[in-house]
């Protein structure tokens, strides 16, 4: 059986930018001993010698050129931000 | 609503497709009944995120000016799309707050080839939040209920889909399959659902979940419908690097090509037999390979002897891929924003923390765990190595067969509220669906008949070789003629 503790929770909520209260880190913290638990069947098959596959993909990249194009305005991109002026997206003060 | 109305829209896609064509029916009249149906059936079913209402009678007023299309081979046919891919002025949500009121300025590129098809896009469908879930519990605006009956949940994660073609509201729609989201909800729901090859549809303006497992594909009422739509929305796309240059193969040509079954090899994995599965399941997929034998197929037992480690795989390489893939919502470009950040870190930690919702935290925070320094090699390298196992075991069973079959959930539609209190539990549910995105394959699911205890629909399987869908439409077409659908379910309270 897996254990994680509800420390390890918030500190990989942390890296996440997450921010579980305290009922919720106890049961992340259940449910990532399950789950984490059930996972362990993997150490049981031997995977020596074998390459990873990560993605399946098996055609050719197609290349195109490399040329610039318009696809969309500033003020398109602008449009959906929660704080914005007609230029920059504006976030607090970082320095 | 009126005769019509509700002869219309138990129409199939092709069906009503040919009849606007030959101006039997206009595009008002198809989407006056469409808009009918949707407002007789929403209140019980909760199928759609997004609704666009009046707005598309003036589309389809438009299309009736112009006159029909024959370029145009979804000419005034109302179609929805899953609300994981943008929409250009149309909100997008995902099934997340956090998304807020986003509303893309660009369509995806399946979109975009269903309006350049002359396809009139009623509105947007319901969904897990970021498709993660089986059963569209987790969409952070309310669950959707299956149409055959309202106690019990349309699957997922693109269950609004499903539960919106099996209503009748539309003639098809836009799902997306990661690790089963297209045919498990059109399982349950008793419609058509078919996943693509990985490549064969760009994924271009889809909101990426696991993007090394994430297809676009159609939920319709019958295959040949499913196939119309994915003549449309196949082919290659420079947007997306992993769209393949490959040519689309003549759909409906290999549908009209193929009367029977004769020279078919079915393999039926031993893995997808027996244990776990619920009786009424197996009877029923069971009668649909006898049918199968009895148009010409012939059956072929066949291993995919690494299935018992696919969700173990699955629920490592998913989360993983997701974690990094919803870094990029932090409440700075679009969507919500929490009030009064105190600084940068707390406007990201807060922005995520009250917009996600607890499935979607659950997957970030295993993906992190399972990315993170000292464990990625146990877990991330680990399950990416039974992946290629899994990919071969396919290979090695498609070398003596023509197409896999097998259910494509464990049991039938099952009653809201059941499974959301223990994740594994709901995992378990995709045991048959998960290792086809791992392996990168196509894979369509058709109705087979109602479960005898349950009365819900049970879905057939039907998995082929990479780019293959036209082999696979084609056999899954006589299958499914000779076996019929169930057509449009009743939608309502008490059904």
């Amino acid at each position: 059986m897996t254990t994680i503790s509800t420390e390890q929770v918030a500190a990989i909520a942390r890296l996440a930018r997450l921010a579980p209260d305290e009922a919720q880190l106890e049961t992340f913290a259940r449910q990532f001993g399950d789950i984490l638990g059930y996972m362990e069947m993997l150490n049981g098959l031997d995977t020596t010698g074998v390459e990873p596959l990560y993605s399946p993909v098996q055609h050719a990249t197609a290349l195109r050129p490399d040329e610039a194009a318009p696809r969309c305005t500033r003020e398109d991109v602008l449009r959906n931000a929660p704080e914005a002026d007609q230029e920059f997206f504006i976030v607090p003060r970082i320095v | 609503m009126s005769d019509t109305s509700t002869a219309i829209v138990s129409l199939s896609l092709a069906d009503v497709r040919d009849r606007l064509a030959r101006r039997e029916l206009t595009a008002e009249q198809v989407t006056a009944a469409c808009l009918d149906r949707i407002a007789a059936t929403e209140p019980a079913i909760a199928a759609l995120l997004t609704n666009r209402g009046e707005a598309v009678l003036a589309e389809a007023r438009a299309l009736d000016g112009a006159g029909p299309d024959p370029a145009k081979p979804l000419w005034g046919v109302p179609l929805t799309v899953k609300d994981a891919l943008t929409t250009a002025g149309t909100r997008t949500t995902c099934g997340s707050r956090i998304l807020g009121d986003f509303t893309p300025h660009y369509d995806a590129f399946a979109v975009a080839r269903l309006r350049e098809a002359g396809a009139v896009i009623l509105g947007k469908t319901n969904m897990d939040e970021f498709a993660m879930g089986s059963s569209t519990e987790n969409s952070a605006f309310a669950p959707t209920r299956n149409p055959w009956n309202v106690a019990r949940v349309p699957g997922g994660s693109s269950g609004g889909s499903a539960a919106s073609v099996a209503a009748g509201q539309c003639f098809g729609s836009l799902g997306t399959d990661t690790g089963g989201s297209i045919r498990q909800p059109a399982s349950l729901c008793g419609c058509v659902g078919l996943k693509p090859t990985y490549g064969r549809v760009s994924r271009f303006g889809l909101v990426a979940y696991g993007s090394s497992l994430d297809q676009i594909g159609p939920l319709t009422r019958t295959v040949e419908d499913a196939a119309l739509l994915l003549s449309v929305i196949a082919g290659h796309d420079p947007r997306d690097a992993t769209s393949a240059a490959l040519p689309v193969d003549d759909y409906m040509g290999a549908l009209a090509a193929r009367k029977d079954l004769s020279g078919v090899r079915i393999g039926v994995p031993r893995e997808f037999r027996g244990e776990g599965i619920d009786p009424e399941v197996s009877a029923a997929c069971q009668a649909a390979l006898d049918k199968a034998q009895e148009l010409g197929a012939s059956i072929v037992d066949v291993e995919l002897p690494h299935t018992p480690y696919s969700i173990a795989a699955y629920y490592i390489i998913a989360p993983a891929e997701a974690s990094s893939n919803l870094a990029r919502f932090d409440g700075v470009r679009y969507g919500r924003r929490a009030e009064s950040p105190r600084d940068l870190a707390d406007l990201y930690v807060r922005s995520r923390a009250e917009g996600f919702g607890d499935e979607v935290q659950r997957r970030i925070m295993l993906g992190t765990y399972v990315l993170s320094s000292g464990y990625y090699d146990a877990y991330y390298r680990k399950a990416a190595q039974v992946r290629r196992l899994i990919r071969e075991d396919y290979e090695k069973a498609l070398a003596r067969c023509d197409v896999l079959c097998g259910p494509a959930s464990p049991v039938t539609a099952w009653g809201l509220g059941e499974l959301t209190s223990d994740p594994l539990k709901m995992y378990m549910m995709d045991v048959f669906t998960l290792s086809l995105n791992l392996a990168g394959l196509p894979g369509l699911c058709i109705p087979v008949g109602m479960g005898g205890r349950s009365g819900m629909p049970v879905g057939l399987q039907m998995l082929g070789r990479a780019f293959g869908e036209g082999d696979l439409l084609a056999a899954a077409n006589v299958l499914s003629g000779a076996l019929g659908v169930p057509g449009v379910a009743p939608a309502c309270e008490g059904a």
